[in-house]
């Protein structure tokens, strides 16, 4: 009797649980979806898990997962440090492009240098996407989610403008730009690919991506830089009254969490995209970074897990249409997920429906 | 006191050996109660004895673990604070739940809007709310903004938004910790008009005067059991102070005499204005000196809100000088005046004082995380952090014990000042501002915190006490200035000091 106490206890406390019974309730709508269009429910799941556990599977998932991750670490940053920084799909562009205007410009340097310097000007401009918000939040008092959203337009548009740019737009018939210059890319060797077996896109960029978990990481909890925007971000009231001076913090925050943005958009294009198309909509990595950072409770190695798991879904989502289900259940899944996260706290409630008697508890549990 | 208006049939509420576990955690340990119509009935107990868990029982924020609750001779089962407000039963707690962004009347009706056809209709919700606020004398602007308006105001719209919805049985939860001694008067003199009107009171409260000056009954708690209910005419205030805290508890604050040294701060022709834009600080001038405490006396609105912030760094003044050991910190960052000199415990502990959802080991060190031995080279030293909370918790009694990595949030208000103190004394800075350092606090969380404030003026720093306990400002202060209408007014040594005098003088009358 006790015992069971503690475990409904156990799971309505636990936010790691909440999150795994998002997930499955996840898979659960998913299924219905399947039974409903009288497609096998085991041969899609069957599909999507078989087509992630291979070699080459796996290796995809990462190469999809890395730009997710960083993404992810962006907006889950802005999330500890109390701006919501919806903001990334637009810094993620203005990063992409970045890196491949760097690198086309300066094709002649060697990597060493090249690949620095294309991730610098990614930064640099992800985070000038996120601070010109900050500034107008801090000096004029524009709602930061509004400006946002217009400069993930504005971003969308200049990217679209500037593949079209004599010099920078592919010569051949195809409405991208340029593939990136050669010593810009972090895709691993021909040679070694078709050695390993592993995914043709294979590349450096989960190399970053651990690098970038780590460092944020480190940043959020062991430095004076991460306390004091966590402090802004959970009382701003208390952080100005300690001294701390919350509009530098603020800005801060935005300008580190739109460089991330900006480095996952420069991850994509020199290790799997190699080029940008020009879009009729916006491509949503800076929106799939608000999943994953909720997905992994914007914890930076939760995180981590969220975005190869977000990489999976993309992956094996992909290969759907092989056993006839379409590829879109995938959004199904996701927005489920994401729902349930949302609503998380109806998990924290299940330890009262114990009041009601043994029998509804279990089936509570169970259902949930 | 009398108990004329008591109604002793079937009691309006009656609690039955209620007990109440939070894990192995025993809050309430079989405790009764019962209040009949027309009765003011005090709870008494330290702060985390488990006053708040019961009350929240009652009014369907938590479930008994076991015992009854009877509602006019009804047992009942509360599954929210809607039961309860479909019971009668209203509660005013002591940390507001307010929506700030929104104005005192839409606060006040809230959930229990006028309506004209299917919308709201604001006209009549505000003439409702001036006519009840007039009623019984609760004194307020119905379209301030609740953030925009001082703690006092608070309160009063917190206790009226109880009185809206019509309860007959009034939980008040430290009703009067913000109160001014005339407002306190007045507030006693609306709860005996409502017993009157056959509803019956519980009230939760710290202060013993205000038992004796307004109870009918009181029941004593301690760490969560029941020590017993006495008829407060027949108790003493030390009575009550022991059956409370199981010790005998000394009132009188021990204060050596001692000389002021050279001036610590110096406020000058200060002039500001509050959130309105209208001058509240009309050439204010003030000295305080080190080894004093200067408390500062007056009715909330005067300008003591203003005054704090414009030192603290908070708000900026339009004219004057304010300088600490002759440094000028007037319009400069908190920071900067923290860096040279100043260290504060802040009216509002949980806005200001604290980050709740930060542990009690990062609330320590708000100031200085930046500095050694906290942080190297821009890296914190959790080591050290950690030893430092361990010290605290134990140097100033902050309670539970081995709570460093615990959230601010979780403890009770006296701790989370204990901690602020902690912070703030071990600042270790010359000058010390004190905004109602008390609020809210138990006698013995209160006798805790007057004997940190005279031990920092007894080592030569200097105090700024602002507080709406007058008893606070005559028992501690050297020197105690009169604020009325954004100056001071009058300057009386703290020996000479009498509240007739002071309330006259507060009021803006000319003492004799």
């Amino acid at each position: 009797m006790k015992e069971k106490k503690s475990w409904i206890d156990f799971i309505s406390e636990n936010t790691f649980i909440h999150i795994l019974l998002s997930i499955i309730l996840g898979f659960l709508v998913g299924a219905i979806f399947l039974a409903v269009m009288g497609l096998s429910v085991g041969a899609a799941y069957g599909r999507l898990i078989n087509s992630v556990t291979s070699l080459k599977g796996f290796t995809y998932v990462v190469v999809y997962a890395v730009p997710y991750i960083v993404a992810g670490l962006s907006v889950a940053f802005s999330f500890k440090t109390g701006v919501f920084n919806i903001g990334a799909e637009g810094q993620f562009v203005v990063g992409a492009m970045a890196a491949v205007v760097t690198s086309l410009f300066a094709s002649s340097l060697p990597s060493i240098i090249l690949i620095p310097l294309c991730f610098l000007a990614a930064m640099c401009m992800g985070a000038l996407w996120g601070v010109v918000v900050g500034i107008l939040k801090t000096k004029r008092g524009i709602n930061e989610v509004l400006s946002m959203i217009m400069f993930n337009w504005i971003a969308f548009y200049l990217s679209n403008y500037i593949a079209g740019l004599p010099g920078i737009k592919n010569e051949g018939s195809a409405e991208a730009t340029k593939n990136i210059a050669a010593n810009a890319s972090l895709q691993f060797s021909k040679d070694f690919i078709k050695q390993a077996g592993v995914a043709p896109t294979f590349n450096w960029g989960f190399i970053i991506a651990i690098l970038v978990t780590l460092l944020v990481w480190l940043m959020i909890e062991k430095t004076t830089l991460g306390y004091e925007l966590k402090a802004v971000g959970a009382n701003k009231y208390a952080a100005e009254y300690g001294g701390i001076n919350v509009n530098r913090s603020i800005l801060t925050a935005l300008g580190i969490s739109g460089a991330m943005a900006g480095l996952a958009g420069a991850l994509l294009v020199m290790g799997m995209g190699q080029r940008i198309s020009i879009f009729s909509s916006q491509e949503g990595y800076g929106f799939a970074g608000i999943v994953v950072a909720l997905i992994g409770c914007s914890n930076p190695f939760g995180v981590f897990i969220a975005g190869l798991f977000y990489g999976a879904l993309m992956y094996g989502g992909s290969k759907l249409n092989l056993v006839g289900a379409p590829t879109q259940l995938i959004s199904v899944i996701v927005g489920t997920v994401v729902f349930f996260i949302s609503i998380s706290v109806i998990f924290r409630n299940i330890k009262y429906l114990k009041k009601r008697g043994n029998a509804s508890t279990k089936k509570g549990v169970a259902k949930a | 006191m009398s108990k004329e208006y008591v109604d002793v049939g079937t009691p309006a509420i009656e609690m039955r050996n209620i007990v109440k576990k939070f894990g192995d955690f025993v809050a309430n340990d079989g405790i009764n109660l019962t209040v009949h119509k027309g009765e003011i009935h005090a709870i008494l107990g330290e702060n985390g004895a488990g006053k708040s868990t019961l009350m929240n029982q009652l009014y369907g924020l938590l479930k008994p673990t076991s015992g009854e609750i009877l509602v006019n001779g009804k047992p009942i089962e509360m599954n929210n604070p809607r039961d309860a407000i479909d019971a009668g039963i209203g509660m005013v707690h002591q940390h507001f739940m307010l929506v700030q962004p929104f104005t005192v009347t839409e606060n006040i009706v809230l959930g229990a809007e006028p309506l004209k056809g299917v919308t709201l209709d604001m006209a009549t919700a505000r003439k409702n709310v001036i006519e009840l606020s007039e009623k019984y004398g609760l004194s307020i602007d119905p379209d301030a903004k609740i953030e925009d308006i001082s703690v006092g105001m608070q309160q009063r719209v917190e206790i009226l938004k109880a009185l809206y919805r019509g309860a007959d049985i009034l939980i008040l939860d430290e009703p009067t910790s913000s109160l001014t001694p005339q407002e306190i008067v007045e507030l006693i003199q609306i709860m005996h008009n409502l017993t009157h009107d056959g509803k019956c009171i519980i009230l939760i409260t710290h202060k013993l005067k205000e038992i004796k000056e307004a109870a009918d009954y009181c029941t004593i708690i301690r760490l969560g059991k029941y020590i017993g209910t006495v008829d407060v005419d027949t108790v003493d205030e030390n009575d009550l102070a022991s059956m409370m805290v199981g010790r005998k508890v000394t009132f009188q604050v021990d204060k050596p005499a001692q000389e002021p040294g050279k001036v610590v701060l110096d406020v000058k022709d200060l002039h500001g204005v509050d959130y309105r834009g209208v001058e509240i600080l009309k050439g204010l001038n003030l000295q305080v000196h080190a080894g004093e405490i200067v408390g500062i006396a007056g009715i909330d609105g005067n300008g003591q809100t203003e005054l704090v912030e414009i030192l603290t760094g908070l708000r900026k003044g339009t004219q004057g000088d304010a300088t600490v050991n002759g440094v000028s910190i007037y319009n400069k960052s908190p920071s900067f005046g923290f860096e040279h000199g100043v260290s504060s415990i802040p009216a509002d502990r949980q806005k200001h004082g604290l980050v709740l959802d930060f542990s009690i080991e990062d609330n320590l060190i708000l100031q200085n995380y930046g500095e050694a031995p906290f942080s190297k080279k821009r890296f914190l030293q959790r080591d050290s952090i950690f030893k430092h909370a361990s010290k605290s918790i134990e140097d100033y009694d902050i309670r539970p014990r081995q709570s460093e990595k615990r959230p601010a949030g979780t403890l009770s208000g006296g701790n989370q000042q204990k901690v602020i103190i902690a912070r703030e004394v071990q600042n270790d800075k010359d000058l010390l501002i004190a905004v109602n350092p008390t609020r809210g606090l138990d006698v013995g969380a209160i006798e805790y915190v007057h004997q940190y404030i005279v031990e920092q003026r007894n080592k030569g720093k200097a105090v700024l006490l602002v507080s709406f306990e007058l008893d606070e400002i005559m028992s501690l202060s050297d020197v105690i200035d009169v604020i009325f209408d954004g100056k001071i007014v009058s300057s009386i040594p703290g020996g000479q000091a009498n509240e007739n005098e002071l309330g006259l003088l507060m009021a803006g009358g000319k003492a004799e």
